[in-house]
């Protein structure tokens, strides 16, 4: 096929001035160049972003215009100024006259409005931006004649509700602009169509580029002479193992899964670094100038080592890392390929990476991983239906921008992969929603929020409503945390953030790890965490909200599979013993059955149920089993999930497993569990928030007193009391079931293992289930209720502060 | 259950309920303050938000079941009744029927608050302040000795063993009694805030509302 575009003459100079040969994938994504959408699998350091801006520099390159030509999202704000810089030199060296801005949130108000009115040739921005973009009434004029989009790391907004806010403000855009063609740029990933449904204007169709993904990694697990303990997520053990290779190379990032972990162990490696190699720390709880500074430090090549959490999974260049250590099990062999990535940018070099497992049964999923990433298996879970607490979000959007017609917006909405299969009942529920609050009782007549013209177009009441509205955009939750400062004359240095709740269970003198610092809790002040550097005491570790990845179905899978093997070699000694050590008393679990133990510890008598669902779904499975437990007199007390396992302990054992197990005992469970739970709380915020029915943000000219906000569990209380089948409700339940419940997760076990259940009765603890007695985040079932916690807590402030004046009855009863 | 508490109060007997009324059973008065009727309609004329409309008819029920266990003599509304002034007209004919089947056969009084500074249409007294026996009920605390107020919303957070405990509360010293908000969309003040703290005096005590009404120290900022 003959190449659809030359390449102007001044890049293809620049090119060979640089003493470089264009890609193949460069090349094929010029040819490409006129095709409605493309999506790039590269590997990083394989000039993905110069692939894509390729054809817009050669496009500019010949036709001298004037307005915006292309559009470059990122999900990183840093990521957009990264590409702004890297992006203008080639540009200058080039000799090109193109304009080259980005606008994100740090944008200053006099920029915004200037590029409103003249936007540059190529605008870098992120998903908010964008679609705050699209609410002005002059957005037709700004995006007029827009020719490309390229959304960069696609595969990672393809998984959160930040990609479905951009794809549906991508549809609006390309309402305005139907010629415009669309690019994503994607690192490697397990399943290119469905990020290719997600790219493209449905039902278009999309090309996928595969660029050559180079040789394979270079990746083992770390070897050490103590073997990692039972249980826990620390790897203290292997401290002095990944000090060694960090000494060996020139810069290693230590990716941690959680902030927390990352944090300790931060703190255990600077006990032990003796020579005081420059390390440092970095994650998304630190505050801007901390990470900032560590930024800095790694680009102008100051720091040996990085400890990090997924917030550096995105590609900003780091220079020269070419060593990616990972501990505790990568959970996701997709995530663990993007970070070992990460090593070595050189193109067509191997990375290198480490894994130390944090625990004895983590040995077995990093061998599992290994070998996952070795036949090139990569997983992940599919994300199912676009949220339509989004949707709700872009309707409010679409309003700002001026009247629309329902009609054309439903159609508009289903061009996005995501939104697709939307039925206009759906759609018209949310439409309802955000123009009467379709609630069942018809209060707000006289308040709609939109109303509908006498032409049948839909118009905000109050137009002043558009600003509260643009305000509010956005679906990054932010949980609830307090910053903290260390408290001196000057206001204080921010350190970074905490939860709500975990400052809450501070008292002056507590001391908390934070940046690799232990501090002293000194007190809060105007919702401020104020610290000092006085340390006594062993420090709490700061809790951080963070997602808890569970365990892939496909590496689960693997793991099962592993255990029908008749050993091990590939395991290390302690490892392979303690396997058969477990088939010998009991048995191992596998695939198509479902292994549940009963055995008696502590005076209590344990269950063990093995299904592999991930650490979420087996959570969900502990209260829905302890649930059933209750109802058969077991008088179960607690229980503890892993990614594999849940435990439960009761005052009788199980002996009727197959019983607890019927879809239905777990669907009617579930029903009636979730609707008072926690989670279900959290989730409606959340979706109250996104889709405009709680602000966030309000205009700092009306400052409201503390006393008149009032928590979101109030709404969903009284919304589950009078109107529970409110499209918030199903919205809620929609949300809380694919997320922190997982029960997708459940029914797929269920599915897996039919009615092929096994309860072996036992007289001990056997091999496998010792390690989840010492697992923290035990639950005790139907709490040790807040009443009794509450009177407990009273008597100690009675008696501490002399009053126990007040006789108060013991009103509580012991549930078990 | 210890679902009410007794205690004395500037030579009084009052009683502290869990739903966050205030029972004061020698002179059969009813107190509740800060109703807020009407919020969700306020807020969604003034700022657009639309939030489940159900609180007025929430609050109403709430305040009927007190007045039905009790059979007050007098009902006292301690200010803030309705959300403002306009939201009076956005009762549905049930909850004015209600409200009007609650005030048949006792005396009622609307304190006026800062919310709802005029008389609405409803029946009854309508008082910036009342004075029964020893005791004076007005909207926001002056200072005065035997004032019962409302108007802060007063709450009290605890942390217990890593949980929070966030419970409406009654604030009661030596010459003051503070009463928690009765309304269902009222959120509260922490009484660590000031504006509590420097309220409250020495020994101040806090009476949680809820499913056991708790008495303890009232927790300072």
């Amino acid at each position: 096929m003959c190449p659809v575009m030359d390449l102007p003459a001044h890049i293809e100079d620049w090119f060979t001035a640089k003493g470089w040969a264009i890609h193949p994938h460069q090349r094929d994504m010029l040819d490409r160049a006129s095709d409605a959408a493309t999506l790039l699998i590269a590997p990083t350091g394989g000039g993905k972003t110069m692939a894509g801006f390729l054809p817009t520099l050669a496009e500019l390159a010949t036709t001298q215009r004037d307005g915006l030509h292309t559009l470059y999202v990122s999900p990183l704000k840093a990521l957009a100024t990264d590409i702004k810089r890297n992006l203008r030199k080639p540009v200058e060296e080039m000799g090109l006259d193109i304009r080259i801005e980005d606008r994100t949130g740090d944008t200053t108000a006099t920029v915004k409005r200037r590029q409103r009115v003249d936007p540059p040739h190529i605008l870098l921005t992120t998903p908010e931006s964008l679609a705050l973009l699209t609410s002005y009434e002059d957005a037709p004029r700004m995006f007029r004649g827009v020719q490309r989009i390229i959304i960069d790391e696609i595969h990672a907004l393809s998984e959160s509700k930040r990609g479905d806010q951009l794809m549906l403000a991508l549809a609006a855009i390309q309402a305005m602009c139907p010629d415009l063609r669309r690019v994503g740029l994607s690192a490697t990933v397990e399943d290119p169509g469905a990020i290719a449904q997600f790219l493209a204007r449905h039902p278009d169709p999309c090309n996928i580029l595969q660029a050559d993904p180079g040789p394979d990694p270079d990746i083992q697990m770390l070897h050490t002479e103590e073997a990692p303990p039972w249980s826990g997520g620390g790897a203290k053990y292997a401290i002095p193992a990944v000090l060694d290779a960090v000494k060996k190379h020139k810069t290693t990032l230590i990716f941690h899964n959680t902030r927390a972990q990352a944090e300790l162990f931060f703190h255990n490696l600077w006990l032990a670094n003796d020579e005081s190699l420059p390390i440092g720390i970095h994650h998304g709880s630190l505050s801007k100038e901390q990470r900032t500074r560590v930024e800095g430090a790694m680009v102008d090549g100051s720091l040996r080592a990085i400890v990090c959490t997924g917030s550096l999974d995105l590609g900003i260049d780091w220079g020269d890392v070419d060593l990616v250590i990972q501990i505790g099990a990568p959970k996701n062999v997709k995530r663990l390929v993007q970070r070992i990535g990460r090593a070595n940018h050189r193109y067509n070099a191997p990375s290198k990476a480490l894994l130390v497992p944090a625990n004895r049964f983590e040995v077995v999923e990093c061998i599992a991983a290994l070998e996952a990433v070795k036949a090139h298996d990569l997983d992940g879970d599919g994300r199912g239906r676009g949220p339509r607490d989004v949707l709700c979000q872009h309707i409010l959007i679409a309003a700002c921008a001026g009247p629309f017609d329902a009609d054309a917006l439903y159609a508009q909405f289903t061009t996005a992969g995501a939104f697709a299969d939307l039925t206009r009942p759906e759609f018209d529920d949310c439409l309802e929603f955000c123009a009467t609050g379709g609630y069942a009782l018809r209060a707000y007549d006289k308040w709609q929020r939109l109303l509908q013209r006498p032409d049948g177009q839909w118009q905000l009441r109050d137009p002043r409503a558009a600003q509260r509205i643009r305000m509010n955009i956005g679906t990054i939750q932010d949980t609830d945390t307090l910053k903290v400062r260390l408290k001196n004359r000057g206001g204080g240095k921010p350190l970074g953030e905490i939860e709500e709740g975990f400052a809450a269970t501070l008292t002056q003198g507590d001391t908390f790890l934070i940046g690799g610092q232990i501090v002293r809790y000194e007190g809060l002040r105007e919702m401020t965490v104020q610290v000092t550097r006085r340390a006594d005491k062993k420090p709490k570790i700061a809790t951080f909200m963070g997602t808890k990845f569970a365990t892939s179905t496909q590496l689960s899978a693997r793991i099962l599979r592993m255990f029908r093997q008749d050993d091990w070699p590939e395991l290390p000694p302690h490892t392979r013993q303690w396997l058969a050590l477990q088939r010998k008393v009991s048995e191992l679990p596998c695939e198509n059955r479902l292994l549940i133990e009963s055995f008696p510890h502590d005076g209590r008598a344990q269950t063990v149920v093995y299904g592999f669902a991930g650490r979420n779904a087996m959570q969900t499975l502990g209260l829905l089993l302890s649930k059933g437990m209750e109802e058969q007199g077991l008088g179960p007390i607690g229980f503890v999930a892993t990614d594999y396992a849940t435990l439960i302990w009761s005052l009788d054992p199980l002996t009727d497993a197959a019983s607890l197990f019927t879809s239905e005992a777990m669907q009617n469970g579930l029903d009636s569990w979730l609707a008072g739970n926690a989670v279900m709380k959290r989730t409606f915020k959340a979706s109250a928030v996104i889709s405009g029915l709680i602000e966030r943000n309000l205009p700092s000219n009306r400052k409201t007193g503390r006393q008149a906000t009032f928590s979101s569990d109030i709404l969903y209380d009284t919304l589950h009391k009078y109107d529970p089948d409110h499209v918030l409700m199903q919205i809620t339940r929609e949300e809380a079931l694919r997320g922190l419940v997982d029960f997708g997760r459940i029914e797929d076990m269920l599915a897996r293992v039919g009615d092929r259940i096994d309860l072996r009765v036992l007289d001990r603890v056997t091999p496998l289930a010792a390690p989840l007695f010492l697992e923290p985040g035990r639950v005790p079932v139907k709490g040790l209720a807040e009443e009794r916690l509450l009177q407990e807590e009273t008597e100690r402030l009675m008696s501490t502060s002399g009053l126990d004046t007040v006789e108060t009855k013991k009103s509580w009863r012991v549930p078990f | 259950m210890n679902n009410s508490l007794e205690f004395p109060f500037c030579g009084s007997t009052l009683t502290a309920r869990a739903s966050g009324a205030l029972w004061w059973a020698e002179a059969r008065v009813l107190v509740v303050s800060d109703l807020h009727l009407g919020k969700s309609d306020r807020i969604a004329r003034r700022t657009g938000a639309m939030l489940p409309p159900y609180e007025t008819r929430e609050t109403l029920d709430a305040l009927a079941s007190e007045v039905e266990s009790l059979n007050p003599a007098t009902v006292i509304c301690l200010g803030d009744s309705f959300d403002d002034l306009a939201a009076v007209d956005a009762l549905t004919d049930s909850d004015v029927m209600l409200i009007t089947r609650l005030q048949s056969g006792r005396r009622w009084v609307w304190i006026e608050g800062n919310h709802d500074p005029g008389p609405v249409e409803f029946g009854g007294d309508h008082l910036a302040e009342l004075s029964i026996g020893p005791l004076t009920f007005r909207h926001i605390a002056t200072g005065e000795v035997a004032e019962i107020s409302g108007h802060y919303h007063p709450k009290v957070r605890l942390s217990v063993r890593g949980r929070i405990i966030s419970r409406a509360a009654f604030l009661v010293d030596d010459t003051k009694l503070l009463v928690p908000a009765f309304g269902t969309y009222t959120g509260g003040l922490c009484t660590t805030d000031p504006a509590l703290s420097g309220l409250m005096g020495r020994g101040a005590q806090a009476i949680l509302t809820g499913k056991t009404v708790t008495q303890l120290p009232m927790p300072r900022g």
